[in-house]
Parts: structure tokens; C-alpha cells; sequence
């Protein structure tokens, strides 16, 4: 298929990154070829969007710090990328909202591009065609190519797709939105476990071809839980965390038993909100 | 206070290539030593096995050696020796343990005073202790039929001493209940649970860039950069720059 033929594709994950460890980064690593391999996708880049902290969650320490080190981590990356606008505002966002703001961001610089670039090499006529072509995307914004929009993708492990099941967690018309008008990737070891889950869930099986499960062969459980208990255990994070990392956490002694205190006993936001929206 | 015993780790292995989970081992080791209150640990080894072990798809050991020396910049403790790499045989690890034991001999401050000049005027808790460090999937193969001389296990685990990092699918205490001399000595086998399960091999790291996949962020940027320009591992031989294009037809 050629190259133009393909659906471009961003992979947006969401999460909270407490701290961004090295199988973050793998997770779009192994997205982009998954995606890239099936021949009809071709990923254009990739956005960590850390979670603001009225999530609420135990031990989530400032959004301040965790965009900082996403963004130390990424340093290096020539197509990921991090997004803050999720991490600023005051209230918990829930991840549709995300994705829509994502998804509306990337068709309004698509039209502003279109608008930008004429195509005519001859500069006496330039001026002329580019008038006229200013017309004439202004009548494509009423009816937008979507076709030459790049498509926002949840990136994400099996440990999400697994929440969906969680009671008050997500809304459902919110899960259906996402599977629906979005797509999902989901990296997982336990494939198996995961079509099941599919495959139990009416939603879910209904827009199957829109999730796509990406079989990680081997176990790498860097999960963030496990970096803070070494951190608070005086033990090394070397090789599990990019260098720059590690060294902001050092500087700034971010992670302790204190902070691993924080918000104990608070409610998580999705929780609060959606149980106070079903009983109001 | 008694002071600490000082512990160099010596790590004998392919690398081919050297990823971070090798670099693991060194951290979570000296980790856990230190956590016993014995140990101090003050240097690690990596020695990449020389190429008359003809292991399938190992590359020549200049270039081993060369990843390993890049994936080791950032690292204050740990170094890479091409000592083995270099002999013009293969060798047993037992002898490169000896060879790495007599050069931390040779290489520690002589004391002043009436003995000085001589090795065994220092106090014994200041002489290093060299231990093999390894995988928990290494006991296992002690098992194996004349893959290792029963003295050599026997020397490994009494004159130097192992530090085995546990890894998913083995089960390292059996491996030491199962065999005698391992049981003997098995206060000088130091068991580390690595609480990051990691598959990670190098294995996967060749197959990945055969087919084409990305591998960052499981070995050094710096250690793929040289793959790269260097066309290793490729799935290609002909493309290795590890041998001479010869024309084949």
C-alpha cells in the first residue's frame, strides 16, 4: 500500500506516570512497529498526556515533577512526545476528553496547513492561485477530509483495558466512544486474557477491529509502583529508568514514604465523580 | 565494628549484545550485598567470552567488547575487560576468575612497615574477594554433562563464591538442594531476588533487529547507535561487517 494510502495514526497515552519508567517508552515502541507492520497504518507520533493531579491517587506526587521527567525521558525520542494541557487543568479530565482535545488540536493545524502551502512553483501566479485555493479550503472546513487528518489512538497496557470493568470507574458511554470514534491499542503479555475480556464485553466485541492487541513476548514489569518501593528502599533504578530520570529524582529527592502518603484515603476523582453523578 | 568485606563482581557471559538487563545484575547485586551488611562492593567486570567459544550468531569480540565499553560511559563502578576476549582459546571461567582474582592481588597498595612490598602483610578483611556473578539459570546448567569440570564448581564456589540474580522459570534453591558440592557451600552462593521481572535477553534483542523492530530502550542508546552503524546483527551475514564480503556464487 503506498504511503498515502495509509492511515496516519497518533498514539496518546495517558496515565500517571509516577515516575515514566523504560517500559513506557516500550509501550509506543512496540505500538509504532505493531501499527507500522500491518501495512495499513503509519504512526506520526507519539504523546505522553501525565494525569493533573485531582486524580487524586495514593502517592501521586506534583504534575509539576512527572511532566518534567516525561519530558527528560522523551528528550531524546524523534516522535514522542509530551502534552500538558491534560496535567493543567484544575479538574480531573476524563480520558475521552483527552483524546477529543487531541484529536480537535490535530484538525485545526491540518487546516491550517492546507491553508498555508500552494503548490505552484511559477511566483507571478502564486498569488492568484493561493486566493483561490483559500476559498476553496475554506468550504473543505465545513466538510472536513477526515481521510487526511491524522487519527488519535489510546495507547495503553492490558491493565486499562482491564479497568473498563471496574465498577464507577468509566462511564460507558464513554468506553463506547472511545473503542468507537478512537481506537485502542493495548501492549499485553496475556493475550489470552485480553480477547477474553473483549469477548465478554458487548461493547467492547462490537468495535473489536478497532482494538488492536500487541503481544509484548517478554516480561519487562517496570511498573512505577515497584520504582518507588526501590527508591524508598535505598535500592537502585538504574537501566529501569532513562539516566536524565533518575537524576531529577535523585536531585529533587522526589519519592519517600511521605509522598507515597499522599492522598491516602481521598476518593479517586472517576470514582468520586461518577458515583455523585449516578446518585445525584 | 568489623569492617565490610570488598567485593569486586565479575560477570562472565556472551554479551552479545550486552543489554540492560546484564546491567541490572551489577545494580541489584551490589544492592543486596551491601543490604547484608557484610559486603562492600567496590568494582564490577564484565569479560565477553572469547569467539573460540563458538556460540551460534556470536559476533566477533571486538565489536562485543566495544558495546559493552559504550553501554558502561555512564557507569562509575562497573568496566568492561578484554582479557578473555583476547586469548588466543577458549577458556574456562574458573581460570578467568583466577586471572581477575591475581590482578586485584597485584594491583592493591602495599602497606608500609616491616612486611612491606609483600601481599600478605595486609589485614584479611581488607583483601577483596572476587565473586562470580550470574543468573539463577547458570546453577542450572552446573548440571549439565560435561558442560563444567566438578573441580572447576567446586573451586568457583569455594575459593571465589557466586552472587546468582533469580530469574523467571528457574528456581535456584532447587538447583543447590540438587547438588552436593552447591549444598557445601552454599553460604558462599548468595541467592538475589530481582523484584523486576525481566525476560529481557540478548536473544530477543537479535531477533528484534533482525526482523526490523525497535529495541530502545532495553539496551543503551549509545550500544544501538553501534549496531547500527556497524550492521550487526542483521540476520544477514554477508551484511555483518564482522566478515570479509566474499562473493558467493
Amino acid at each position: 500500500m503506498e504511503n498515502s494510502e495509509k492511515t496516519e495514526v497518533v498514539l496518546l497515552a495517558c496515565g500517571s506516570f509516577n515516575p515514566i519508567t523504560n517500559m513506557h517508552l516500550r509501550l509506543f515502541e512496540l505500538a509504532k512497529d505493531y501499527m507500522n507492520g500491518t501495512g495499513k497504518y503509519r504512526v506520526i507520533k507519539g504523546v505522553i498526556s501525565p494525569v493533573g493531579d485531582a486524580y487524586k491517587k495514593k502517592g501521586l506526587i506534583s504534575a509539576h515533577h512527572r511532566v518534567i521527567m516525561a519530558e527528560l525521558a522523551t528528550k531524546n525520542s524523534e516522535w514522542v512526545e509530551v502534552d500538558t494541557w491534560e496535567s493543567l487543568q484544575k479538574d480531573w479530565v476524563e480520558t475521552l476528553k483527552v483524546l477529543r482535545h487531541y484529536q480537535e488540536k490535530l484538525e485545526a493545524s491540518s487546516c491550517d496547513h492546507q491553508q498555508d502551502s500552494p503548490r505552484l512553483e511559477r511566483p507571478g501566479r502564486k498569488r492568484k492561485w493561493a486566493e483561490q485555493r483559500q476559498d476553496f479550503s475554506q468550504k473543505e472546513l465545513l466538510e472536513p477530509k477526515t481521510k487526511d487528518v491524522p487519527k488519535v489512538k489510546l495507547l495503553c497496557g492490558a491493565d486499562l483495558l482491564e479497568s473498563f470493568g471496574v465498577p464507577n470507574l468509566w462511564k460507558s458511554e464513554d468506553i463506547t466512544r472511545i473503542v468507537g470514534d478512537y481506537g485502542l491499542i493495548c501492549i499485553t503479555r496475556a493475550g489470552n486474557d485480553a480477547e477474553k475480556f473483549i469477548y465478554e464485553s458487548d461493547t467492547l466485541w462490537k468495535h473489536r477491529n478497532n482494538i488492536h492487541l500487541v503481544n509484548e513476548w517478554i516480561t519487562n514489569d517496570i511498573s512505577s509502583t515497584k520504582i518507588r518501593r526501590a527508591l524508598r528502599r535505598g535500592q537502585s533504578i538504574r537501566y529501569l529508568v532513562p539516566d536524565l530520570v533518575r537524576e531529577y529524582i535523585e536531585k529533587h529527592d522526589l519519592y519517600s514514604p511521605e509522598s507515597e502518603e499522599r492522598n491516602v484515603g481521598v476518593v479517586l476523582a472517576p470514582l468520586q465523580k461518577n458515583t455523585a453523578e449516578a446518585n445525584s | 565494628m568489623k569492617s565490610r568485606i570488598p567485593v569486586v563482581l565479575l560477570a562472565c557471559g556472551s554479551f552479545n549484545p550486552i543489554t540492560n538487563m546484564h546491567l541490572r545484575l551489577f545494580e541489584v547485586a551490589r544492592d543486596h550485598l551491601h543490604q547484608t551488611g557484610m559486603y562492600k562492593v567496590i568494582g564490577g567486570i564484565i569479560s565477553p567470552v572469547n569467539d573460540n567459544y563458538r556460540k551460534k550468531d556470536l559476533v566477533a569480540a571486538h565489536h562485543r567488547v566495544a558495546m559493552a565499553r559504550l553501554a558502561l560511559q555512564t557507569s562509575d563502578w562497573i568496566r568492561v575487560d578484554p582479557w578473555e576476549s583476547e586469548q588466543a582459546q577458549w577458556m574456562e571461567t574458573v581460570k578467568v576468575l583466577r586471572h581477575h582474582h591475581s590482578e586485584l592481588l597485584r594491583s592493591l597498595p602495599q602497606t608500609e612497615g616491616p612486611d612491606h612490598g609483600r601481599a600478605h602483610s595486609l589485614a584479611p578483611t581488607a583483601v577483596p574477594e572476587l565473586k562470580l556473578l550470574c543468573g539463577a539459570d547458570i546453577l542450572k546448567t552446573f548440571q549439565t554433562p560435561n558442560l563444567w569440570k566438578e573441580a572447576h564448581i567446586q573451586e568457583i564456589v569455594e575459593k571465589f563464591g557466586m552472587v546468582c540474580v533469580s530469574r523467571t522459570g528457574h528456581n535456584p534453591k532447587e538447583y543447590i538442594s540438587g547438588s552436593a558440592i552447591l549444598q557445601r557451600y552454599q553460604h558462599n552462593i548468595h541467592l538475589v531476588r530481582e523484584p523486576v521481572q525481566n525476560e529481557l535477553s540478548s536473544t530477543y534483542i537479535r531477533r528484534a533487529l533482525s526482523q526490523g523492530q525497535s529495541v530502545k530502550y532495553l539496551l543503551p542508546d549509545a550500544v544501538i547507535t553501534y549496531i547500527k552503524e556497524h550492521n550487526l546483527y542483521t540476520g544477514d551475514s554477508s551484511k555483518d561487517s564482522t566478515q570479509r564480503n566474499e562473493t558467493s556464487w
